[in-house]
């Protein structure tokens, strides 16, 4: 363990009869972008503000380095954050802002000095040097204060939901920016949000927290893919849940029997044995909608069904529609890369078939 | 935002500033203008203003009022000193109180409020009787005192115990007005403590500032404002106090107030009077100005030198 960068180890945090951070235990690797992602109040700001050092778990220790920075105060790790609110001083100018954490280490004032400006290069804020942060705009400021939070490079950057406050067109463009920052300085950042499209552009690995706890640490595209959880399948984007029972098994493949559906064939991942219950993610872009019946793929059979079109919401870059199945309601994304030549357009209330390949769904609880 | 009309708000601005112009013209530049008239005046025997004459500034060329006045604004400067060192950590831990015990706090700082100011200073009259428990605390805040202003023309000096009764002393005086005068520290201070963004001291610790640090830094420049008005509602009450001197000072401090009163009720010497009450706002108000035109220069100055830094920067000082 101690080989690892940073570790929180068992990591329990209680405010009264609440537990914010549920027996949390993560390894973070040096260098990496991390994400901490889940709905509004699952413990993420609590588990920076422990490594931040604001405050003290219930149990769990936390290592950095190898060392036990538990129970040290916040001015005795080099970790810094990015506050929500950005949290400039009013009373500085920027360029006395961002050389704050260097003056407190006593830094020669030369070194200082070059070590600001290149900062301030670097966020292309020099000719703003000398204003108060409130003649910034936000996008400013939010860049001031990861400078300032980066400029005497510590191990760890935090940065809590820091594009929340920016609107859409800015948040984009600090998406990239942030992005480019952390290829550049290299330094470690932990980055929260509850904002899926953040995480998943931005990060190297994602924990996705519901409820205090881990639900599954992974790659963004594992996430997306391969969600561990109920939970994790539809926080991360749409999907539509299929439950039934397993009927039987062919090699891969097995047969699920799904109330109200004709048999549905999905690849068996979880190696699942007849009669166990499951629930089946299907994502709304891998499920197809045709007014003809397809065609039977060869090798393996495909799942189709006959359903009726309830919505229809044009999107531009694609087509989302709402359908209506058993007693399910079913969504579906058409892209529209070939506009022109798609088939017959497909109108509320048409009778049409929807179909995915048994290899496009997920197993994402069992019981 | 709305867009008015700027010579109707200018107009509607006179109109809502003018009720106070004139109380202001009324009651203040006006008996200030009187007072100032009379200085210029001779007395007669039986409390009248007399003719014009300069015999009250000639008579004002005594070399004891200096003294009084210096030992005013020196006492005056203790304590303020004093009641925003108390009254600062009180702010802050106030601010950071929950809602509900806030209110109860504030409300018990305004308690003594409810009881006439001068019977209090009377209740201290008998709390610091020479064999109270009292005297012993005093002792200790002698040494304290001593030490703290010491540098001051006149205020250090060795502590004696024998000759240092609490009562009918300077350190009594600058005692209870610490005490009268500390809810007009904490309340404006503690109004700007409450608007203050506690998250920026986190911020601070976060870049590796320690707690003291970040106060001195961070929550005293935070609350400049609060800080300002803390000081000059203590000062300026203190520099025209005279009902603690009186009974608490007896002979070892008496202060411009008690020169005042004693010209304008005993000598029956109005002019006399007005003439001190003018020395001693003048000798108030010169230094104020001063600081004033410093500061003034000093940020003219400043914008001047981040003017040039900025050129220095864009000019590729960051090479
Ligand atoms: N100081 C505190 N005292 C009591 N409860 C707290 C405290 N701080 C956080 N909590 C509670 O702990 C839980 C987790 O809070 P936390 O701020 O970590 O959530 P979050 O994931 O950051 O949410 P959001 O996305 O809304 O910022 C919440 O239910 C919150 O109400
Ligand atoms: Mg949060």
């Amino acid at each position: 363990m101690n080989n690892d960068f940073l570790v929180f180890d068992h990591v329990t945090k209680r405010f009264g009869a609440l537990t914010a951070v549920d027996d949390v235990t993560l390894t973070i690797n040096k260098g990496e972008f991390f994400s901490l992602l889940g709905p509004s109040g699952c413990g993420k700001t609590t588990l920076l503000r422990m490594l931040g050092g604001f405050e003290r778990p219930d149990s769990g220790r936390i290592y950095l380095e190898g060392r036990d920075i538990t129970d040290l105060p916040p001015d005795k790790r080099r970790v810094h954050t990015v506050f929500q609110n950005y949290a400039l001083f009013p009373t500085m100018t920027i360029w006395d802002n961002i050389a704050f954490s260097l003056r407190l280490a006593k830094l020669p004032k030369a070194e200082t000095e070059e070590k600001v400006d290149a900062i301030l290069d670097m966020i292309q804020m020099t000719e703003h040097a000398w204003k108060y942060p409130d003649q910034l705009s936000g996008g400013q400021k939010q860049r001031v204060a990861i400078a300032r939070a980066l400029v005497d490079r510590p191990q760890v950057l935090l940065l809590d939901e820091p594009l929340a406050a920016l609107d859409l067109k800015l948040r984009q463009h600090m998406l990239i920016e942030l992005d480019a920052i952390h290829d550049q300085v290299g330094i470690t950042f932990m980055y929260v949000t509850h904002d899926q499209g953040e995480a998943m552009s931005l990060s190297d690995r994602i924990a996705v927290i519901n409820r205090g706890h881990v639900e599954q640490l992974d790659v963004p595209a594992k996430i997306y893919e391969a969600p561990s959880s109920r939970f994790v399948a539809s926080f991360i984007g749409d999907t539509n849940f299929f439950e039934g029972t397993i009927e039987s098994v062919e090699g891969d493949y097995c047969v699920i029997d799904v109330k109200g559906f004709p048999r549905i064939k999905a690849y068996n991942d979880k190696n699942l044995s007849t009669g166990q219950k499951v629930a089946l993610s299907v994502r709304p872009e891998k499920i197809r909608v045709t007014k003809a019946r397809p065609a039977p793929e060869k090798g393996a059979s495909i799942n189709v069904f006959p359903s009726v079109v309830q919505d229809i919401v044009y999107q531009g870059v694609y087509t989302k529609y709402w359908l209506d199945s058993a007693d399910l309601r079913i969504s579906a994304l058409k892209p529209h890369s070939r506009f022109l030549l798609d088939q017959e357009t497909i109108t509320w209330n048409d009778p049409v078939f929807v179909w995915w390949h048994p290899d496009d769904a997920y197993m994402v609880e069992v019981r | 935002m709305m867009k008015m009309n700027p010579l109707r708000s200018r107009r509607a601005e006179w109109l809502v500033t003018l009720p106070s112009l004139l109380w202001l013209a009324l009651f203040f530049a006006v008996p200030s203008v009187i007072v100032l008239a009379f200085t210029f005046h001779g007395h007669t025997p039986n409390g009248g203003v007399g003719e014009w004459s300069l015999s009250t500034w000639r008579e004002l060329v005594d070399p004891d009022y200096p003294v009084i006045v210096w030992k005013t604004i020196r006492v005056s400067l203790e304590v303020t000193v004093w009641s925003i060192v108390l009254a600062l950590p009180c702010a802050y831990a106030i601010a950071r109180m929950g809602r509900r015990w806030r209110s109860v706090v504030a409300g018990a700082i305004m308690l003594p409020f409810w009881t006439s100011f001068v019977v209090r200073v009377f209740a201290w009259k008998t709390m610091l009787h020479p064999d109270g428990w009292l005297q012993a605390c005093y002792l200790a805040f002698l040494r304290l005192r001593a030490w703290a202003f010491g540098w001051l023309p006149g205020c250090g000096g060795q502590v004696d115990p024998a000759s240092s009764t609490i009562l009918d002393s300077e350190a009594a005086v600058v005692l209870v007005s610490v005490y009268t005068f500390l809810p007009f520290a904490i309340m404006p201070l503690y109004t700007a403590a409450e608007k203050f963004d506690f998250a920026l001291l986190e911020a601070a610790r976060d870049l590796g500032a320690k707690n003291f640090y970040a106060f001195r830094k961070i929550f005293i420049p935070g609350i400049r404002q609060g800080l300002i008005s803390a000081i000059l509602m203590v000062f300026i009450p203190a520099i025209g106090s005279y009902v603690i001197p009186q009974m608490l000072g007896g002979t070892n401090c008496v202060l411009i107030g008690n020169k005042i009163f004693m010209r304008a009720i005993q000598n029956r010497n109005i002019p006399h009077a007005s003439a001190l009450a003018t020395l001693m706002a003048v000798s108030v108000l010169i230094p104020i100005a001063c600081a004033m035109w410093w500061r003034r220069s000093q940020s003219a100055r400043d914008r001047k030198r981040l003017d040039a830094e900025t050129a220095r920067l864009m000019t590729g000082g960051a090479s």
